[in-house]
């Protein structure tokens, strides 16, 4: 749910990294935090356990440029992708404009990416939204490492309705903006779109 | 699609942050803001130059939709009021209306009993600006900065 604050001339916006765990949605936030202008950025923050797993959410919030002579900000948030953290991912779908589902490439964790996809499908309808009417995009993570699936395979898996989709690195950062890009615009489309609808 | 979008406009958001400062001053307050509860901070009041407001508004945000999930376990509708006490600071936050949340940060110069007092006038008062919000926002031409972005704007938007 975006906020609009015509005082302070801001158009603020909710994107949330989701996917099964140790998939690599903190990297994509901290290389995305790394490689920021600091006047762009705030400070990011993790709710991790100590063995550096997301217990409740990240946190980074970033600003782009200026649309109608509003600022525009996004609030990144990841989700604990751990499968017993459910109660805690529904929560943080709460609001959101658009969704990042990071995949892992590797082929052993097909099963977890599905397990995680129909999660999201499903949590997301508990907030009232559908998953195919939403802003969302799909990155193939881990494209560096051995033993991974064909693009077109996890494609035909994961990406059924073919939205925008990235092969990624977040390690090195490869894929990593052409991601975060590509659901921003969607969001903003969205955004005209349910005005333009609404109001004709 | 869920719920639409909050959107604030300037006369409430003069009145929103009146309240806040009348709120800080009546409750003897280092720090006064307001979240929605989707964690953007939507106002104010106080000595926040050294607070990381924005993330202070996400964590809080955090907090009141996990309280939240605790209720929901327990069958209660909410729990509206929470309190935090530290050596130095102390956190009082409230849900307004169900749809914002007061936060008030306050330290030996105040009280629990004070904030609670002054806490429970402030959300009347900003219950009714968000009543107007509410109200207004629904207006034709009220989301006429979303109905006027252009393909061009967006674009624009990576290239700078």
């Amino acid at each position: 749910m975006s906020f609009i604050n015509y005082s302070s001339r801001e158009i603020n916006c909710k994107i949330v990294y989701y996917g099964p765990g140790l998939c690599g949605k903190t990297t994509n936030l901290k290389y995305i935090f790394g490689n920021t202008a600091p006047d762009a950025k705030g400070k990011m923050i993790s709710l991790a356990t100590e063995t550096d797993r997301t217990l409740f959410f990240d946190f980074l919030p970033l600003s782009l440029g200026e649309i109608q002579g509003f600022k525009t900000r996004f609030h990144l948030y990841t989700v604990p992708g751990q499968v017993f953290y459910n109660a805690s991912r529904k929560l943080i779908l709460k609001g959101v404009d658009g969704v990042v589902y990071v995949a892992d490439s590797q082929i052993d964790r097909m099963e977890a990416n599905i397990e995680s996809l129909d999660n999201l499908r499903e949590n997301l309808a508990d907030q009232g939204y559908d998953l195919d009417r939403i802003p969302y995009v799909v990155q193939y993570n881990k494209r560096d490492l051995p033993d991974i699936a064909p693009v077109d395979e996890m494609r035909a898996l994961l990406n059924l309705n073919g939205v925008p989709d990235f092969e990624a690195e977040a390690t090195t950062g490869r894929g990593v903006f052409a991601t975060l890009k590509a659901i921003a615009k969607l969001v903003f489309m969205e955004l005209k779109r349910s005005r333009t609808s609404s109001s004709t | 699609m869920a719920a639409p979008e909050t959107v604030i406009f300037e006369e409430e958001f003069a009145r929103i942050n009146l309240v806040c400062d009348r709120l800080r001053s009546d409750a003897n307050a280092q720090v006064v803001f307001i979240v929605d509860k989707n964690g953007q901070l939507i106002a104010a009041s106080g000595e926040t130059e050294h607070l990381d407001t924005t993330s202070l508004a996400s964590l809080t945000a955090g907090n009141v939709a996990a309280t939240g999930g605790i209720a929901k376990l327990l069958k209660e509708k909410e729990f509206a009021t929470q309190f935090h006490e530290g050596e130095v600071s102390n956190i009082h936050i409230q849900i307004v209306g169900q749809r914002v949340i007061l936060v008030v940060i306050f330290d030996q110069r105040s009280s629990l009993g004070l904030v609670r007092l002054r806490v429970r006038k402030a959300s009347d008062e900003l219950n009714k600006v968000f009543d107007t919000l509410v109200a207004k926002a629904q207006q034709p031409g009220a989301m006429k900065v979303l109905e006027e972005i252009t393909d061009e704007d967006i674009e624009n938007l990576f290239n700078e």
